[in-house]
């Protein structure tokens, strides 16, 4: 254990770091970029072209467009690794406000709530099972993109994945990528129960749900 | 900045950089080939097997999870994975390029047959059609629109992740990013990815369009209606990076 126990806590450490912020910045964007989709239709197609552009881009070209700008290194990663982030939030957050029942919004506003108030206090909880399946699936494709980032001095995981290349050695291979699954796994379960937590009341329902 | 964009404009306008075994058509040609063969290969393996598991409703679970687990798996593992197996160069990336578009077409062909109003199979029945029949005949073109989304998502992939091939030394436009971050030739790089940019974009949008193509006129939508945001359900719907 010893000095692998060390290098695999920093590689830990890294995967994590840099998933959370790479979600957590994206989702920051995400949702006012959201609302404003839904709310003015017009700006439904531009962002979602954009972030879908965005997303068509393989990860080690995205991550090279950005190189002669922000240099090898932490900027680079995270910068790409939002932008992946960007279309499934966006996305999931304009369909999530789609899905809120008509007769709900207007009981809202019938109660004498503002179009703002209407949106924090009962819009957005009811879209949050829509925008918590947006993170999951955001979080879960991060964390596999990190290990691409190896290529460019970053990659947590990875760094032992393309360790396993360079020294063609089967160890750091399996352990970096086990790790990562087990990574991605793991916070999948936790954002079930993040989601369960916030939505109280679907819990009925989605016992009645099928996949 | 601006001398930048000089250099990468003088980059691409040199003639022998088109040229030969290291040039742009060459590396253009091996990217595209490797991704229409693993393609092509992955889904004579997946149609068969997402038709059949389809058509019994058997297997659900197993077509869902391989398709949650192909996403959790990083394809960047999977490549470095052939390489310990197989040895450097073409066959690996081969190998891992139709690993990773298996899932995706499998999920999407099981996800389209399962979809299929179960009236209109009754019917069919009904009117004397053999199950392989109703296969080919009633689901499968029931099933095209999602079928063909599973491609389009598989085929994008490969050709992104043909990039990463470069690293485990296989060919393709992959290699001017990788060659150009060791040597530390920015000017290669950004070019490299400009390509890969502009190719997974034109897959993405060709692929779109025979998605179109071959989708039953009855079942295309008015577009009004396809531009309706849906919302990704769970990972098995939305497409993939890599």
């Amino acid at each position: 254990m010893g000095r692998h126990g060390d290098t695999l806590y920093q590689a830990g450490r890294e995967h994590v770091i840099l998933t959370f912020w790479a979600v957590a910045i994206g989702l920051v964007i995400a949702l006012p970029v959201g609302v404003a989709a839904w709310r003015w239709r017009w700006l439904q197609a531009p962002a979602l072209g954009l972030s879908g552009a965005v997303y068509t881009i393989p990860s080690l070209a995205l991550f090279a467009l950005l190189v002669p700008v922000t240099g090898l290194g932490r900027t680079t990663s995270e910068i790409g690794l939002v932008g992946y982030t960007l279309l499934i939030l966006v996305r999931n957050v304009v369909a999530g406000l789609d899905g809120v029942p008509a007769d709900v919004r207007e009981a809202a506003l019938g109660m004498g709530f503002t179009p703002a108030r209407t949106l924090l206090r009962v819009e957005l909880p009811l879209a949050v099972p829509a925008i918590v399946a947006g993170v999951r699936i955001a979080t879960v494709t991060t964390i596999g993109l990190v290990t691409v980032t190896a290529l460019i001095g970053q990659g947590g995981f990875g760094q032992l994945i393309y360790d396993g290349l360079l020294r063609d050695f089967r160890t750091p291979l399996v352990l970096g990528t086990v790790l990562s699954v087990a990574l991605a796994a793991a916070v999948d379960v936790g954002l079930v129960l993040v989601e369960r937590a916030l939505t109280p009341w679907s819990r009925a329902r989605a016992r009645a749900r099928v996949i | 900045m601006f001398t930048f964009l000089s250099h990468v404009v003088t980059w691409f306008t040199t003639a022998s950089r088109w040229q030969g075994d290291h040039g742009i058509v060459h590396r253009l040609v091996e990217h595209v080939g490797m991704s229409a063969a693993a393609t092509l290969t992955a889904v004579a393996i997946a149609l068969p097997i997402g038709l059949v598991l389809g058509h019994t409703g058997k297997g659900a679970l197993l077509a869902v999870n391989v398709s949650n687990v192909g996403r959790a798996i990083p394809s960047f593992a999977l490549l470095v994975f052939g390489v310990q197996l197989f040895g450097i160069g073409a066959k690996p990336a081969y190998i891992a390029l139709v690993a990773l578009a298996i899932p995706p077409i499998t999920t999407n062909t099981y996800t389209g047959v399962r979809q299929v109003d179960p009236d209109v199979v009754e019917a069919a029945r009904g009117m004397g059609m053999r199950e392989r029949g109703i296969l080919a005949r009633v689901e499968l073109p029931v099933a095209m629109p999602l079928v063909m989304a599973g491609v389009r998502t598989a085929g994008v992939q490969v050709v992104a992740t043909a990039t990463l091939a470069a690293v485990v030394a296989w060919g393709g436009l992959g290699r001017y990013i990788v060659d150009g971050l060791a040597q530390k030739d920015t000017v290669q790089v950004f070019s490299g990815a400009l390509i890969v940019a502009v190719l997974s974009m034109a897959t993405e949008l060709g692929l779109g369009m025979l998605q179109r193509l071959l989708t039953p006129a009855g079942l295309r939508l008015p577009r009004a209606s396809q531009r309706k945001v849906s919302v990704f359900p769970g990972a098995a719907a939305a497409p993939e990076v890599s």
